[in-house]
C-alpha cells in the first residue's frame, strides 16, 4: 500500500496486536466497526500513568496530581481541536458515546421535552440512538419519529424535511455514518434543515470522527458524541460536546464529587463547564490513553484515513461483487459510504461465515449489529460485515475474498 | 477448521431438516431465540398419554443451530415426554459431532433443547403445576 494515502507497512509496526495469529494464520482484523486495535503509544501512555505518575486530578496541590490533570485535560484541549469545538468547556468525558447520549436524554431531554412533543430519529440509527429516546418519550408521554431507510441505504431526505417542519418535532438526533450499512449521511444540510425551524441536533460521530474530518462549527450541530476505542484509544472513554449556550442551561447528569464549587448541608453550588458533568474519579489512565491516539491520527491526517478507507473499500466492493451468491447492503457509492461493508453469501448464516473466515484469520462482525430496526426494514436477521482501518492492506482483502470463496464451495453455492 | 465444524451431517441436516414446520392442534407451540446471533426456534409438540407422538420445529438462524434443531426431533419424537428432562448438553453436541464449540456458538448448538425443555415445563404447568416446579428444577440446561 506504499502507494496509497497511508505507509500502511510502517504503520502496522506499531500494532503489537497485528503479529497475531489466529488459528496459524496471520490476523486479519476486519472488525474496525465494533473497536479498533491500539498502537504502542497508546498502551505506553497508559502504562507511563500508573507507573510514574498515578494520581487523583484536579484537587491535591503535590506534584504527580498537577502531572495528572496536566495530562488529563490536554486530552480535552485535544479533543477540542480534532473536532474544532470552539472552546474545551464543550468537551465532557463520558464512559462512552452510549453514556453520551443518556447524558443527554436525561438531561437536556428531561427538561425539554413535553407531552405530544416528538422526536426524530432514523432507521439507520444504533440501539444506542433509540433506546434512550424510546424511554425518554415513555416518561414524557413524547412519540418518537423515524426517518425511513430506501433499498440502496440512503435516507428519504423528503419525509426528514417533512418531519422536520412538525411544530412538535423538538429535537433530531442522528448518525453521521451507519455502522451497518456506511451510509454516510448529509449532516450539514439535515442541520441546516432542523436549525430553520429551531429545532436541536444530536450527531451520533461514532463512526465518523475515527475515520474522517469532522468539525462541529462547519455542521453547526448541538450535540456530538463519539467513543475513543473506536478511534485507536481505550475502552471506557466517550466524548459528548454540547454548544455552550446550552450546555450552561442544563442540570447536572450524574452528581457527587468533582462536579461541585461548593457543598453545604442543604444545598450545593456546582462545578464550572464542563467539570460540572463529570462527577467523582473520572477514568484518568484511559483519557490519557486516548491523547496518544488522537496524536497518532492527527500525525497521519484525517483526510489521509478517509482516502485510505475509500481505496480499501473500492478494492474489496470491486472484488466481492463478483463472487457468486453475494449480496451487498447499503451504498455502493464509497464517495457516499464509510470503510464499512455489510452482505450476505447465499444462504449462508453470518454466524457460519464469520466462524469460516476466524478459521482463516480473519475477524469479521456477525449478526444485527446492535441495529435490530435497520435490519426488519431489510427484512434480515443478521449480516456479516467487514469494517477497515488505517492498517488494513489490500493483501489482507485479497485473503479474505479467497475465505469467501472457500465457504461459498463449503456450503455449494 | 471449519471444515471439521460444517461437517456432512451438519449441512444435511440444514439444507433438508428433518421434521420443519407447522404442528396444527399441537398441545405446547414454544419460541425462544438467541439475542446475539438472532437464531429463533418454535417448537411445537403433539403429546398422547406422556409420549411424544409428534413434533415440529420452526425456525431461521445459523446452520448449528437449525441442525441440532432438527437431529433433536428425531431424538425425542414418540419418547416419553418426560425423558426430555435428562438430555443433557453433553448429548446434544454428541449428536451433531461437535463437542469443543465455543461459549459464543455453543448457544446456538443449545436453543432448540432450551426451547424443548421450556416447552415441556410448560406442558406440565398446564396441567399439573405442583410438578411443573420439580421438572423445572430437574431439567436445568447449564
Amino acid at each position: 500500500m506504499q502507494r496509497g494515502a497511508l505507509n500502511v507497512n510502517r504503520i502496522r509496526k506499531d500494532f503489537p496486536i497485528l503479529c497475531r495469529k489466529i488459528k496459524d494464520r496471520p490476523l486479519v482484523y476486519f472488525d474496525n466497526a465494533a473497536t479498533t486495535q491500539k498502537p504502542l503509544s497508546v498502551i505506553d501512555a497508559i502504562r507511563d500513568y500508573y507507573m510514574n505518575y498515578n494520581s487523583n486530578i484536579h484537587r491535591a496541590v503535590h506534584q504527580m496530581a498537577e502531572e495528572a490533570t496536566q495530562a488529563y485535560e490536554t486530552t480535552r484541549q485535544k479533543v477540542a481541536n480534532l473536532i474544532n469545538s470552539p472552546s474545551t468547556d464543550e468537551i465532557i468525558f463520558t464512559r462512552n458515546a452510549t453514556e453520551a447520549i443518556n447524558l443527554v436524554s436525561h438531561t437536556w431531554g428531561h427538561d425539554n421535552i413535553r407531552k405530544n412533543d416528538r422526536i426524530l430519529i432514523t432507521e439507520l440509527e444504533h440501539h444506542s440512538n433509540i433506546v434512550p429516546w424510546q424511554i425518554l418519550c415513555k416518561q414524557s408521554r413524547a412519540s418518537l419519529d423515524y426517518v425511513d431507510v430506501d433499498k440502496g441505504g440512503y435516507l428519504d431526505m423528503d419525509q426528514c424535511e417533512k418531519a422536520l417542519h412538525n411544530k412538535n418535532t423538538k429535537l433530531i438526533s442522528i448518525s453521521e455514518v451507519s455502522n451497518v450499512l456506511g451510509t454516510i449521511v448529509p449532516i450539514k444540510k439535515i442541520v441546516k434543515m432542523a436549525h430553520d425551524q429551531n429545532i436541536p441536533v444530536l450527531v451520533d460521530a461514532a463512526q465518523s470522527v475515527p475515520h474522517m474530518p469532522v468539525d462541529v462549527q462547519a455542521l453547526d450541530c448541538d450535540f456530538m458524541v463519539f467513543s475513543a476505542h473506536k478511534m485507536l484509544g481505550p475502552t471506557g472513554v466517550g466524548v459528548l460536546y454540547v454548544k455552550k449556550d446550552i450546555l450552561e442551561k442544563l442540570e447536572p447528569f450524574i452528581s457527587g464529587g468533582d462536579m461541585i464549587k461548593e457543598v453545604h448541608k442543604y444545598d450545593t453550588i456546582y462545578n464550572d463547564l464542563p467539570y460540572k458533568f463529570e462527577a467523582g474519579t473520572p477514568n484518568i489512565a484511559d483519557v490519557i490513553g486516548f491523547s496518544a491516539a488522537i496524536d497518532y491520527l492527527s500525525h497521519l491526517g484525517m483526510d489521509k484515513i478517509r482516502d485510505h478507507e475509500i481505496e480499501l473499500t473500492r478494492y474489496a466492493m470491486d472484488a466481492m461483487k463478483d463472487i457468486k451468491g453475494i449480496t451487498l447492503y447499503g451504498p455502493l457509492d464509497t464517495k457516499n459510504k464509510g470503510g464499512v461493508i455489510s452482505f450476505n453469501l447465499g444462504d449462508i448464516h453470518p454466524h457460519d461465515l464469520a466462524t469460516i473466515l476466524n478459521d482463516h484469520g480473519i475477524a469479521i462482525r456477525s449478526g444485527h449489529h446492535c441495529a435490530q430496526v435497520l435490519m426488519e426494514k431489510f427484512d434480515l436477521s443478521a449480516t456479516s460485515r467487514a469494517s477497515f482501518y488505517i492498517y488494513n492492506t489490500v493483501e489482507e482483502v485479497d485473503i479474505f475474498i479467497n475465505a469467501l470463496n472457500d465457504a461459498r464451495r463449503l456450503f455449494g453455492i | 477448521m471449519s471444515e471439521d465444524i460444517y461437517r456432512e451431517i451438519i449441512l444435511d441436516h440444514y439444507r433438508n431438516p428433518r421434521n420443519k414446520g407447522s404442528l396444527p392442534n399441537a398441545d405446547i407451540s414454544i419460541h425462544d431465540s438467541n439475542p446475539l446471533c438472532g437464531d429463533e426456534i418454535d417448537i411445537h409438540l403433539k403429546v398422547e398419554e406422556d409420549t411424544i407422538k409428534d413434533i415440529k420445529f420452526e425456525g431461521r438462524g445459523c446452520a448449528i443451530s437449525q441442525a441440532s434443531a432438527s437431529m433433536l426431533t428425531e431424538q425425542v419424537i414418540n419418547k416419553p415426554l418426560n425423558t426430555i428432562k435428562d438430555i443433557a448438553k453433553e448429548d446434544i453436541l454428541e449428536n451433531i459431532g461437535l463437542m469443543n464449540l465455543g461459549p459464543a456458538r455453543i448457544k446456538c448448538a443449545l436453543l432448540s433443547l432450551k426451547v424443548l425443555k421450556l416447552g415441556m415445563v410448560k406442558y406440565y404447568a398446564d396441567r399439573d403445576p405442583g410438578s411443573a416446579k420439580k421438572i423445572q428444577d430437574e431439567s436445568k440446561l447449564y
